[in-house]
């Protein structure tokens, strides 16, 4: 069975004196143990909805439907009280940005032991030792001596550490990292991910990472997911997606990227237009007005995402023939 | 001097061999520790508290205590009545030593009830949010409307004009403030990651507010709290001006310059003294107020 299994996931947000946004539009998706899913798109796009709306951190004027069901619970309809004994237990979660992600006003210590404290029972020295094998497990130097610091002693890269042991001090099933390396310079992002990998190997934690960075996506990932105005465009093995992507919107985020073979010196290809704004009604394909290959059908029906013609293990939602998107791939 | 660091001593200063961590409170502490005038009006705050405390002991004199020689005496050097006597010739220097032991007493314990409500309070309102929130600002926006000195006057008269009554009257209006500082920055702090981070390992709310939200908000608190024992000393003080304050033989020195007040063209000194005393405390708790704004007013962490 796999370890989580989403089924037609929508967050809605209703507004004052204006039509609700949806900011994820029926996303299903599963995931098995020790495997880890990319979801990439662009800011807006719902990746870091999806996921809030699994462990529960939504803004009080979402709705959520659908279902999450995680080692065979439905998280959507958790209580808050059986939610929190999930949170930090079985599934771990990594934001964005560590400068803010860490309570000033606490040691390093009194935050990684908060997890054990509260869903293990350990004594205090345990959780001590504990903790100070996850600050090593970072591969964060002289953990022993550290751990009674304050964050503001640490830099980015060390408190994203902090952060990642955090979250894994309790040994999860899975671990969710919301833009994990975006606050980070370069040198520090290849670190982290070479970590996260590392994590991920050796420990068997499930992984769920959420990035716009394809680099990081096709480094770290075993499947990906695009995501495209809420809705999910293309998902297949990084592999294939990477090797040859089917959708023109994933196209154009390739071509959008710089690379380091490409020797004709032409500009980047950037994608025209702008994606949908928050709320605005969208009839068919939400990447119609952008797409060079729009048709007819683009713009009156919205795509399905169904498997793909050529491939087993892959899903795309478009109108068009695979060939179509291929053929512009610079 | 040498005004540069060798490399060595940047070395053990620096963060690998550094001896002891500094918490962000320790840090401000430390800031504050540089700012003199802040220093200087905490030293001349604590000589004034330990001379309300000790001094009349080693004077010698008791307040109640009238020196038949000496009525209505002018402030003199000689003669042992420094700051002079009232007409029934007590001394005033002790009576205004031990009347600030009132003040002082009602300032800080005002201070603590009201910031204890008031953070608890405000906390709550600002983390929860939504309709508690709005129900509980607007609770705190009805107190508004009361008048205190109502309430004041009403309580005295219903149960006498007793020290904890007079400190209870005075916080059951100085929390208000507080609340509204403390709900504001909640507000604040409750959309930062680190909330979203506690939450995500499984904390319940009430320690985010706790462990989360409390020891953050400890700045405003401490800065706030400076402004609020100025504040309640003299409301103290009007109550006391009033005729609603603590009763003789106890005095503080809003009685004292009550007192003064009425026999200002006869005794000028009466007034001069005690409201000399109240305006140097009320500086020098400004100024550390100033202080700790400064020091707790950083972008580092």
């Amino acid at each position: 069975m796999d370890l989580l299994e989403v089924e037609n996931l929508s967050v809605r947000f209703a507004r004052r004196d204006a039509p609700a946004v949806d900011a994820v539009d029926d996303i299903s998706f599963s995931l098995d143990a020790g495997r880890t899913l990319g979801i990439v798109g662009e800011s807006g796009s719902g990746k870091s909805q999806t996921v809030l709306a699994l462990i529960g951190l939504m803004a009080a004027n979402a709705q959520v439907s659908g279902r999450a069901s995680f080692e065979g619970r439905d998280l959507l309809t958790l209580s808050e009280r059986a939610l929190n004994q999930l949170r930090g237990n079985r599934i771990g979660m990594v934001f964005q940005d560590p400068m803010t992600s860490l309570n000033p006003f606490l040691t390093v210590e009194q935050q990684l032991v908060e997890p054990l404290r509260l869903h293990r029972k350990v004594s205090r020295r345990e959780a001590r030792a504990r903790a100070i094998e996850a600050l090593e497990r970072v591969h964060l130097p002289d953990a022993a001596r550290r751990i009674c610091r304050y964050p503001h002693e640490f830099s980015g890269g060390m408190r994203q550490r902090v952060m990642i042991a955090m979250a894994l001090v309790t040994e999860p099933r899975l671990l969710i990292a919301d833009e994990p390396t975006t606050a980070l310079d370069v040198t520090v992002q290849a670190q982290i991910v070479d970590l996260l990998r590392e994590l991920n190997r050796e420990c068997g934690t499930a992984m769920i990472l959420i990035t716009h960075d394809m680099g990081v996506a096709a480094g770290l990932c075993d499947e990906v997911m695009v995501m495209y105005a809420g809705r999910t465009v293309e998902h297949a093995s990084a592999l294939q997606l990477f090797a040859a992507p089917t959708h023109p919107y994933t196209v154009g985020l390739m071509n959008a990227l710089p690379r380091l073979d490409d020797e004709s010196g032409r500009p980047l290809a950037a994608i025209a237009g702008h994606p949908p704004l928050p709320g605005e009604a969208i009839e068919g394909c939400a990447f119609a007005k952008r797409c060079p290959h729009a048709g007819e059908p683009c713009m009156t029906t919205r795509p399905v995402l169904r498997r793909s013609a050529d491939s087993e293990d892959a899903w795309r939602a478009c109108h068009l023939p695979a060939a179509a998107a291929v053929g512009d791939l610079q | 001097m040498a005004i540069t660091t060798s490399p060595s001593q940047r070395m053990r200063d620096g963060f690998a061999d550094a001896p002891k961590t500094k918490s962000p409170l320790a840090l401000a502490f430390s800031r504050f520790a540089r700012n003199r005038a802040a220093l200087a009006s905490l030293a001349v705050l604590v000589v004034i508290g330990l001379a309300c405390y000790a001094a009349p002991l080693l004077i010698g004199r008791d307040p109640a205590e009238s020196d038949w020689s000496a009525i209505a005496f002018p402030p003199t050097l000689l003669g042992g009545h420094w700051l002079g006597t009232d007409e029934l010739g007590r001394d005033l220097l002790v009576r205004i030593l031990v009347g600030g032991r009132i003040s002082l007493e009602i300032g800080l314990l005002g201070t603590l009830v009201a910031g204890v409500v008031g953070v608890t309070y405000g906390a709550c309102a600002g983390y929860f949010g939504g309709r508690v929130d709005a129900v509980m600002m607007r609770i705190v926006d009805m107190m508004y409307a009361i008048p205190y000195m109502l309430i004041a006057i009403l309580m005295m008269t219903l149960f006498g004009r007793e020290f904890h009554l007079v400190v209870l009257t005075i916080s059951a209006f100085s929390w208000l403030d507080m609340a509204r500082v403390v709900r504001g920055q909640t507000l604040s702090l409750r959309t930062r990651e680190f909330v979203d981070a506690a939450r995500a390992i499984g904390v319940t709310p009430w320690s985010i507010v706790a462990r989360h939200i409390v020891p953050n908000l400890v700045g405003i608190v401490v800065v706030y709290a400076t402004v609020m024992v100025p504040g309640i000393v003299l409301t103290e003080s009007v109550l006391s001006f009033l005729g609603l304050g603590v009763q003789e033989p106890m005095t503080s020195w809003g009685v004292l310059i009550q007192d003064g007040a009425q026999k200002l063209e006869a005794m000028p000194w009466l007034l001069l003294g005690p409201a000399a005393m109240l305006c140097i405390t009320l500086y020098c708790v400004n100024f550390i107020g100033d202080g700790l704004r400064d020091a707790f007013d950083t972008k580092d962490y």
